[in-house]
């Protein structure tokens, strides 16, 4: 609660009214997201899952941004918190130069038309008992945008816009498949006209030809109306395709964070490369040339994390480096390896140089990784 | 005489040395039953699917799932089932063991020849017999197929009882041996454990732990990895891969991620629509495919190894309904190179270059118009 505290005297004064330094339309500060764990008789407090741990990012106006990691790691919650569907525990969003944790509800609704949010599930997130034309026409009744007739107009422009027949908008989702279901909530976002969307792992749920369909969609969309993405995926490929920007997050925090095409080529994080290293790459030549590190074990609690580096327990590195004893007692920082390129490891110069997991084995060096690192089939 | 007509017709005894979900109807049943567990090879392939077909008899009509599908497995081979939601994968697998929901699913047609054996003609106890010891199972999600009232340790020594005649202590020891083997750590004193106590990937080492108690010739594994993560994905593949060469395992591997396949997988079969679109050694189906769709499938996946933001290149409309085909190609609708022929008649599988390499396409048949 100090801490809180101390974020808001930080932050409330001259943030909240001047813009954010020149182009930057979300800038995240140290934010925290912790849920309460209740347990016995009467619910008692007895500690708190660190979905999100003290990060910061800034998200450039017209950039898309990409978020990945595996289930559990925060990707979403930090999603929901950019646009406070999720209040922080700590730490300060600004957006356009306003700093969300402060606003009042009027001023925030105001600011919201502004941001959208695209979810995961095009079953789930779509009212069943909803036309499509009241599911699309609903955020511009919410903000007061047209009247009640050129509301019909604009569902008919916005079902066109995402591909979709117009003379639909008085079906229900049921009667759509799930690109379809996703083409609708990608309308109902881009409805109020918004500047930054969140794109919570959008194509997950759909099968691989759509998700093609869904993601050119999405680009389209972003060229034409210049729109600021944050993507929230655990789909490395997809998330290289589509951002101008990746950060990778472990447990709660960002370990590394960069340009998809350094990022990717040369991850600076272990995690990275384990991640990058598992992806299955469709192409069986390749496949049965790279070398993989398989991680062993599964990811800690976000309840207790490990001390120090969050990674050591699983890292590949901190072995093959004989366990050095920093990465135990110190929590690595993000720094610097490069213009653009930050990793959170005590050792990143270490990973940059091996050749591990990386998906192009004829810029890699020739004889075998020494460690942790097996040929992917035989 | 055929298994079947021979134990529907001799009266039925009970067998006291099996448990009593085991129906084995007569000594005859039996003998056959002991001759089903025989470990020698009968056949030169394990597995040989002539002109399966599955159809679900809906209320709606009849859903044309699994439509004429026939291929091999030799053993220890590994083959792919990749395609789409409804392409009929999963189908084809459930209709292999004769697991498909009845109603209102039921095979129509065809043979299944596995180690010489004819399955659509074994009687349910005959079968019951084969499901477990012969072929092993893994499905999507590993916490609605496990029981959770029952210990896993339960869970993996039930088959190894049931199967292998092995005593309550020996059929334990197989579990805990078993559990080890797919890297459960303190596996005895996991034993007790129920699934709920089991992360994601735990739970998926248990079953897989189970298909292979009874030490299987095939293994089906129906988009094993889907709700796991890519790391713990990447752990449960390598698994996979390394029991079945450890066993000489057959594996059928059904999965929508063309990469698993590309990666586990010495032949694919590209289904669509209920058919077999190509089929051929895993790298003539992915560096020679000569199938649009399979072209369209490739084309759509974003790449690790891909120039950026360029546009995907996508498989425009929707898989068509399977309530009622027309004699047209399945794919002519979605189809860029389609023609007036491939709209009046479906072309048959024919050979393309490449061992067992077939494709489903006028097209790209010798002569045909698509380079």
């Amino acid at each position: 609660m100090t801490m809180e505290r101390e974020l808001d005297t930080r932050t409330a004064g001259p943030a909240r009214e001047a813009p954010v330094s020149g182009d930057e339309l979300v800038k995240v500060e140290n934010l925290k997201v912790y849920f309460p764990i209740h347990s016995g008789l009467f619910q008692r407090e007895v500690g708190h899952v660190r979905a999100v741990d003290d990060i910061s990012f800034t998200i450039r106006r017209g950039e898309t941004f990409g978020l990945v990691g595996e289930s559990g790691c925060g990707k979403s919650t930090t999603g929901r918190a950019t646009i406070r569907l999720r209040v922080p525990t700590a730490g300060t969003v600004g957006f356009d130069g306003h700093d969300l944790s402060t606003l009042k509800s009027d001023d925030l609704r105001r600011l919201r038309r502004r941001m959208q949010i695209i979810f995961q599930d095009p079953y789930s997130s779509l009212n069943p008992r909803m036309t499509v034309d009241s599911i699309i026409s609903e955020p511009l009744e919410t903000h007061g945008l047209g009247s009640k007739g050129s509301r019909s107009g604009r569902v008919s422009e916005l079902l066109e816009l995402v591909g979709l027949n117009p003379n639909y908008a008085n079906r229900y989702p049921h009667e759509f498949s799930g690109g379809q279901r996703q083409r609708i909530g990608v309308a109902r976002a881009l409805a109020v006209e918004p500047e930054f969307i969140v794109c919570d792992e959008p194509i997950s749920a759909l099968d691989v030809s759509i998700q093609a369909q869904v993601l050119n969609l999405l680009i389209e969309l972003r060229e034409k109306f210049g729109l600021t993405y944050l993507f929230i995926a655990h789909d490395l490929s997809v998330v290289r395709h589509i951002s101008d920007r990746v950060a990778v997050m472990y447990l709660g925090k960002i370990v590394e964070i960069g340009e998809p095409d350094t990022v990717y080529a040369a991850p600076g994080h272990p995690y990275t490369r384990a991640l990058l290293s598992a992806v299955p790459i469709p192409d069986p030549k390749l496949e049965r040339k790279r070398r993989r590190v398989i991680l062993t074990g599964d990811v800690p609690s976000p309840a207790n994390p490990p001390t120090g580096c969050r990674f050591h327990t699983r890292c590949w590195l901190y072995e093959k480096l004989g366990r050095p004893e920093v990465c135990t007692t110190e929590d690595p920082p993000l720094r610097v390896l490069a213009p653009e390129h930050q990793a959170a490891c005590h050792f990143a110069e270490e990973s940059l140089r091996s050749d591990v997991g990386v998906a192009h084995p004829e810029q890699a060096p020739q004889e075998p990784a020494s460690i942790a690192a097996a040929p992917a089939a035989s | 005489m055929t298994l079947s007509e021979e134990s529907a017709q001799a009266p039925s005894v009970v067998v006291e040395d099996l448990p009593d979900s085991v129906e084995v109807a007569t000594e005859e049943g039996r003998r056959m039953a002991a001759q089903l567990h025989d470990k020698q090879p009968h056949a030169k392939r394990l597995l040989e699917v002539r002109n399966l077909t599955t159809q679900f008899f809906t209320r709606e009509g009849v859903v044309h799932a699994v439509d004429e599908v026939s291929f091999d497995l030799d053993y220890g081979e590994t083959l792919g089932l990749v395609g789409e939601s409804g392409c009929g994968k999963s189908v084809t697998a459930l209709s292999l063991v004769r697991l498909v929901p009845s109603p209102p699913g039921r095979i129509v047609s065809g043979q299944i020849i596995f180690d010489g054996v004819d399955i659509l003609k074994l009687s349910n106890a005959e079968m019951r017999l084969m499901r477990g010891k012969k072929i092993g199972f893994i499905f999507q999600d590993p916490m609605t197929s496990l029981n959770p009232t029952l210990p896993i340790g339960f869970q993996i020594s039930e088959s190894a009882k049931l199967h292998l005649n092995l005593s309550r202590r020996a059929a334990d020891d197989r579990a805990v041996e078993l559990l080890s083997k797919v890297g459960i750590p303190r596996a005895r004193d996991r034993m007790k454990d129920y699934p709920h106590q089991f992360s994601g990937g735990m739970r998926q080492r248990v079953m897989i732990a189970i298909a292979l108690a009874c030490d299987p010739m095939l293994l089906l594994a129906d988009e094993p990895t889907t709700a796991l993560d890519v790391t713990i994905q990447a752990q449960i593949l390598d698994l996979i891969r390394s029991l079945s060469e450890e066993f000489g395992t057959a594996v059928i591997l059904i999965t929508h991620d063309l990469g698993i396949a590309a990666g586990m997988c010495h032949r694919v079969n590209v289904m669509y629509a209920g058919r077999i679109a190509e089929t051929g050694l895993v790298d003539d189906v992915f560096e020679h495919a000569r199938h649009p769709y399979s072209w369209g499938l490739m084309d759509s996946l974003p790449r690790l190894t891909d120039a950026r933001s360029a546009r995907l290149r996508t498989i425009e409309g929707l898989p068509p309904d399977l309530l009622d085909p027309g004699p047209e190609c399945r794919f002519s609708p979605r189809c860029h190179y389609v023609t007036d022929r491939c709209r009046t008649a479906e072309p048959e599988l024919s050979s393309r270059e490449g061992e067992g390499h077939l494709a489903r396409c006028f097209g790209t048949e010798p002569g045909g118009w698509i380079a």
